[in-house]
C-alpha cells in the first residue's frame, strides 16, 4: 500500500464531502421551512405568503443545485476511490445507497422541477403538495445516507464469506434499525433545521436593520424563530448522546473527544477545558465538572466511563485474536472445505478486522511480533486534540444557538424582533456558524472513526482504489478548481438576489408608504 | 421466494432496464443539451430549448445516480473495477454533469450576453462529453479491461486514459452521441413550438439518424470480423459464490455473435437498433413527432439490449488475466441482498414511474415563444 495514495485519498473524499455538506444542510432546513410558508399562505390566502415562500424557494434554488451537482461526486466516488471497500462491503453498504435513489432522490428531484416551474399550472394546494414532496424527498435521503454511514460506525447485521472475501448481509433489519444511525439521522437533520432558521433569521435581520422589505423579513423571522427553537433543542437534546457505550471504536470516541486517557472511577466527570498532550497520553489543566459525563454516556451513577489506556489494551487482545482468523482464512483460501480452519475461523471472525490493522506495518499479519502487536494497538486511538477541540467547538455553537433562538422566539412572541437592533446585529453576525458546527460534527464523526473505514471490519488504509498519486492529484485539482468556482458564483447569486428583495418577480401587496431606498432597486 | 441464480438473472436484467430508463430519459436531456448552441441562435431561442427539458431533466438525471448505486448494491465488483478501472474517464464525465444542474439554473439569473454564453456551452459540454465517454466505456466493455484480481479480489489495473480511446471504442463514442443527439432532438420536435428551432431540430435530428445507421452497422462490423470477443472456458457454476477467481475466460475473435445462434430471439435487440433509428427517420421527414420519439426510443432500447446481450454473461471481462472477468454467475451480491433489493425495486419503482408521468402530464404542452418572454419562473 502506497500511503501517499491513501493519505490523498482522503484528502479527496474529505475535500469533496465538506463542500458537499455546506449545501445538503440548507436545503433540508429550507425545504421543510418552505412546506411551514406556503402551508400559512394556503391557509391564510394573504397574497404576502405567497410572496415569502417564493423569495425563500429562489435561495432554496440556487443552493440545491450546487447539493445535487457535488452530490454526483459522493454517488460514485465509494466506487473510483474506495474500490476494495466497495468490493469488501458493498453487498451491505450498496442497498441503502440504492434505495436512497429509489426512494429519495428521484422524489425530491421529480416534484423540484414542479416546484419551480408550476406556479402557473397547479392549484395553491397542489403546488404545496409538491413543495411537501421534495421536503419529503431531501429528508428521506438524510435517512438512508445516514444508515449507510450508521453502518460504518457500527457494523450490524453482517458476517465475513470466506467463499467471496467480503462482508455479507445476515440482519438487515439490524442494519435497518441501528441505533447509530437512528440517532445521526435526528441529530444531522436538526442541524440542518437550525442551519436553514440561521439563514432566513440572519437575512431577514439584515433587511430590518436597513428598514428595507420588512413586512416579509418580520415574517419571515418569526416562522425561522419557531423552528429553529425546536430545531436547536432537538439538535442537542435528541442528539449525538445516545450510541457511545455502544462499540469499542464509539467508546474509543467518546474517550477521545474527552481525552480520557484512563477509565475514571464511576460516574466520570466532563471535561470542560484541558490541553491533551498526546506524547505523554495526559490531559493538562484540566477543570471538570464532576458525575455529569457519567449521568450522560452510561445514564447511570455507576458505570465507568472506560479510558482510551484500557480499550487499547482491549485491542491488543482482539488483534492477537484476529490473527487467527486470518490464518484461517488463508487456509480456508486453498481449501474452502477444511473443517477445522472453518472452525478455527468461526471462533475467531469477529477480530478479523483487527488482524487487518498489522498490515500497515507488515506484510502478512502472522509474521508480527508480540511488541509489533502491542504497538498497533495504539493504532486505534484516533487524533485526540482534533477530536476534543472540534467537539468544544461544536457544542459550545449548538448551545449558542439555543440562545439565539430562545432569544428570538421571545422578542418575537412579544413582537419586539423588529426593533431590538443588538438582536439584528447579532443574528447576521451568526450566519456562518451553524456551518462551522456542522462541518466540524461531520469531521467528528469520520475522523473519530479512524483507523476504520468500517469499525472493527476493515481499516481506512485498505479500503482505497490502487490508483496512483499523479491521477489523484489530477482529480483533486480538477475538483477543487470546478468546485471553488462554482462557489464563488453561488455566493455571488445568493447576494444579489438578497439585494434585488422579494419582490424582483412578484408585485408587493402591499406597497410601502415611502419610497423603497434606490439601493434595492439597483443592484 | 426465486433461487440464486433466478436473482442474478432478474438483475442483470434490471441493470439493462436502469441503463435504458437512462438512455430513454436523461438521455434526450444528453442531446437536447449537446444541441443547445446549434438549434438556438438568439437568447430567446436558446431559452426555449432550455425550458423543454429544464422542469423535467433533474428527475431524469436520477437514473444515472440510481443506476450507479443499483450496481453498487446488486454488482458491487463490477462497481468497484469499472469506476476505479476507467477513473480520469469517470471524472470527465463527473466534471462535464457537475455543469449541468448550475448552468440550467445559473443562466438565466443574469442578463448580460457574455455570461449566458458561457453558460450556454457549458451545458453543451454537459451534454456532449458525458454521451461520448459512456459510448467509449461501453466499447472498453466490449473490448475488455486491463484488471486481474489477486486472492483477496483487490483489484490492479494496467491501462492509461488515453489507452481507453481506440479506434474501436471512438466508434462506439459516436454511435453513443448519434443515438442521444437523435432523440434529444425528437424531444425538441415535441416540445417546442413550430418555428427556427423546430426546423433545425429536424435538421439535426435527419443527420443523427442517418449517423446512429451508418455507425451501429459499422459496429457491428468490427465485432463481426475484428479482434474482439470472449467466451467462458470449462464449467459455469451459475448459483455458485461471487468469486471471480473461479471462472476460467479467453479472447474469443466473433464471441459476442455466438449468442444469436444459440438464442435467435436476440436479434430482436439489434433489429429494434436499425428499424427504431429509419422509423425516427421516416417521423422526422413526415412531421409525425410521436413517431420519430417512439422511434428514437425503440433505437436507443435496441442498441443497449444489443451489448448486453452479445456480452451475456459477461459484464465486464478482463483483458489481461484471465480469471478475473466478471459475469452474471461470479460479480453479483449475495442471493440475500439481491432479494431484498429485489422486493425494493418491486414496489418504488411503480410509485416512481407514476410520479413521474404526473409531473410530465403537468408540463405539458409546447413552449412558446410568448411563454418564453413572460413566465417569470422560466430558465
Amino acid at each position: 500500500m502506497d500511503l501517499g495514495v491513501i493519505d490523498l485519498s482522503r484528502l479527496q473524499f474529505a475535500l469533496t464531502a465538506l463542500y458537499h455538506f455546506l449545501f445538503v444542510p440548507l436545503t433540508l432546513g429550507l425545504s421543510m421551512m418552505l412546506v411551514i410558508m406556503e402551508a400559512v399562505y394556503v391557509m391564510t390566502d394573504r397574497p404576502i405568503w405567497r410572496v415569502i415562500t417564493r423569495f425563500w424557494g429562489r435561495i432554496f434554488a440556487i443552493n440545491f443545485v450546487l447539493g445535487v451537482a457535488t452530490g454526483l461526486t459522493m454517488e460514485f466516488q465509494f466506487g473510483t476511490n474506495w474500490s476494495y471497500f466497495s468490493h469488501y462491503v458493498g453487498d451491505i453498504f450498496g442497498a441503502p445507497l440504492a434505495i436512497e435513489g429509489l426512494m429519495a432522490f428521484f422524489l425530491e428531484a421529480t416534484f423540484v422541477g414542479l416546484m419551480f416551474f408550476g406556479w402557473e399550472r397547479l392549484s395553491k394546494l397542489g403546488h404545496m403538495f409538491v413543495t411537501f414532496m421534495v421536503a419529503l424527498g431531501t429528508n428521506l435521503s438524510a435517512l438512508w445516507i445516514l444508515v449507510a454511514n450508521g453502518w460504518m460506525q457500527n457494523p450490524t447485521g453482517a458476517e465475513f464469506n470466506t467463499d467471496t472475501m467480503r462482508m455479507e448481509v445476515s440482519d438487515f433489519g439490524a442494519v435497518l434499525f441501528n441505533p447509530i444511525a437512528q440517532a445521526k439521522f435526528v441529530h444531522t437533520v436538526s442541524a440542518g433545521y437550525v442551519c436553514a432558521s440561521v439563514v432566513v433569521l440572519g437575512i431577514s435581520a439584515f433587511w430590518l436593520l436597513k428598514g428595507r422589505y420588512t413586512a416579509v423579513a418580520r415574517r419571515s423571522m418569526t416562522v425561522a424563530a419557531a423552528f429553529g427553537l425546536a430545531g436547536s433543542l432537538s439538535v442537542v437534546v435528541l442528539g449525538d448522546e445516545s450510541g457511545y457505550a455502544l462499540t469499542d471504536n464509539q467508546k474509543m470516541k467518546l474517550a477521545a473527544i474527552e481525552a480520557a486517557w484512563h477509565t475514571a472511577p464511576a460516574p466520570a466527570g466532563l471535561t470542560l477545558f484541558g490541553l491533551p498532550n498526546v506524547a505523554a497520553r495526559e490531559t493538562r489543566y484540566e477543570v471538570q465538572v464532576p458525575w455529569v459525563l457519567g449521568v450522560i454516556a452510561t445514564r447511570s451513577l455507576d458505570k465507568e466511563v472506560t479510558g482510551m489506556s484500557e480499550l487499547v489494551l482491549k485491542a491488543q487482545e482482539r488483534i492477537t485474536s484476529g490473527v487467527i482468523a486470518y490464518d484461517a482464512v488463508q487456509h480456508l483460501k486453498v481449501d474452502r472445505t477444511d473443517v477445522a480452519q472453518r472452525a478455527r475461523f468461526e471462533a475467531h471472525k469477529r477480530d478479523l478486522g483487527y488482524a487487518l490493522l498489522l498490515k500497515r506495518h507488515v506484510a502478512d499479519p502472522r509474521m508480527a511480533s508480540p511488541q509489533l502487536v502491542a504497538a498497533t494497538a495504539w493504532d486505534v486511538v484516533p487524533n485526540v486534540p482534533l477530536m476534543f477541540w472540534s467537539f468544544r467547538i461544536m457544542a459550545f455553537i449548538g448551545f449558542f444557538m439555543i440562545a439565539l433562538f430562545g432569544a428570538a422566539f421571545v422578542l418575537t412572541s412579544l413582537r419586539m424582533h423588529t426593533q431590538t437592533r443588538w438582536f439584528l446585529k447579532l443574528a447576521v453576525i451568526a450566519i456562518p456558524l451553524p456551518w462551522i458546527a456542522i462541518e466540524l460534527g461531520w469531521m467528528l464523526a469520520e475522523i473519530g472513526r479512524q483507523p476504520w473505514a468500517i469499525e472493527g471490519v476493515l481499516p481506512t488504509f485498505l479500503a482505497a482504489s490502487s490508483l496512483t498519486r499523479g491521477v489523484l492529484w489530477t482529480t483533486i485539482i480538477g475538483f477543487t478548481a470546478i468546485y471553488g468556482t462554482l462557489a464563488v458564483i453561488e455566493v455571488r447569486l445568493i447576494l444579489a438576489t438578497i439585494r434585488k428583495g422579494p419582490f424582483e418577480h412578484d408585485e408587493d401587496p402591499q406597497p410601502a408608504p415611502g419610497p423603497i431606498p434606490a439601493a434595492a432597486i439597483t443592484a | 421466494m426465486f433461487d440464486y441464480e433466478t436473482l442474478r438473472l432478474i438483475w442483470w436484467v434490471l441493470l439493462g432496464t436502469l441503463l435504458i430508463g437512462f438512455a430513454l430519459t436523461d438521455g434526450f436531456d444528453l442531446g437536447v443539451a449537446a444541441l443547445l448552441p446549434f438549434v438556438g441562435r438568439t437568447d430567446a431561442e436558446r431559452r426555449m430549448v432550455i425550458n423543454a427539458i429544464g422542469p423535467t431533466w433533474e428527475g431524469n438525471q436520477v437514473w444515472f445516480i440510481v443506476g450507479g448505486a443499483a450496481i453498487f448494491a446488486a454488482w458491487p465488483f463490477v462497481y468497484a473495477i469499472s469506476f476505479s478501472g476507467f477513473y480520469l474517464a469517470m471524472f470527465l464525465v463527473l466534471a462535464a454533469l457537475i455543469l449541468r444542474p448550475v448552468g440550467f439554473k445559473y443562466r438565466s439569473k443574469r442578463p448580460d450576453a457574455a455570461w449566458r454564453s458561457r453558460w450556454d456551452w457549458a451545458l453543451f459540454v454537459g451534454g456532449f462529453v458525458p454521451a461520448l465517454v459512456f459510448g467509449v466505456a461501453v466499447g472498453n466493455v466490449l473490448s475488455g479491461a486491463p484488471f486481474r484480481l489477486d486472492s483477496d479480489l483487490r483489484a490492479f489495473f494496467d491501462g492509461s486514459f488515453l489507452g481507453l480511446f481506440t479506434p474501436f471504442t471512438l466508434l462506439c463514442g459516436l454511435l453513443s452521441v448519434a443515438m442521444l443527439v437523435l432523440h434529444g432532438s425528437a424531444w425538441l420536435a415535441i416540445k417546442v413550438e413550430h418555428g427556427a428551432v423546430h426546423d433545425r431540430a429536424r435538421k439535426f435530428g435527419t443527420i443523427a439518424g442517418l449517423a446512429s445507421l451508418a455507425l451501429f452497422a459499422a459496429g457491428w462490423a468490427f465485432v463481426a470480423y475484428g479482434d474482439i470477443g470472449y467466451r467462458i472456458v470449462g464449467a459455469i457454476d451459475p448459483s455458485g459464490p461471487s468469486n471471480p477467481l473461479r471462472t476460467t475466460s479467453e479472447l474469443a475473435r466473433g464471441g459476442w455473435l455466438a449468442n444469436y445462434g444459440l438464442y435467435p430471439w436476440m436479434m430482436i435487440a439489434p433489429v429494434l437498433g436499425f428499424g427504431g433509428a429509419a422509423l425516427a427517420l421516416f417521423g422526422i421527414r413526415r412531421g409525425s413527432e410521436s413517431a420519430a420519439f417512439a422511434g428514437s426510443s425503440a433505437s436507443a432500447l435496441g442498441i443497449i439490449a444489443t451489448v448486453g446481450l452479445s456480452m451475456f454473461p459477461f459484464i465486464l471481462p478482463s483483458s489481461i488475466d484471465s480469471h478475473s472477468s466478471l459475469t452474471v454467475w461470479n460479480a453479483s451480491s449475495s442471493a440475500k441482498t439481491l432479494g431484498i433489493m429485489l422486493f425494493v425495486t418491486v414496489v418504488l419503482l411503480p410509485i416512481v414511474i407514476a410520479y413521474t408521468a404526473w409531473a410530465y402530464k403537468v408540463m405539458f404542452g409546447r413552449v412558446t415563444t410568448q411563454e418564453v418572454a413572460t413566465n417569470p419562473d422560466f430558465y
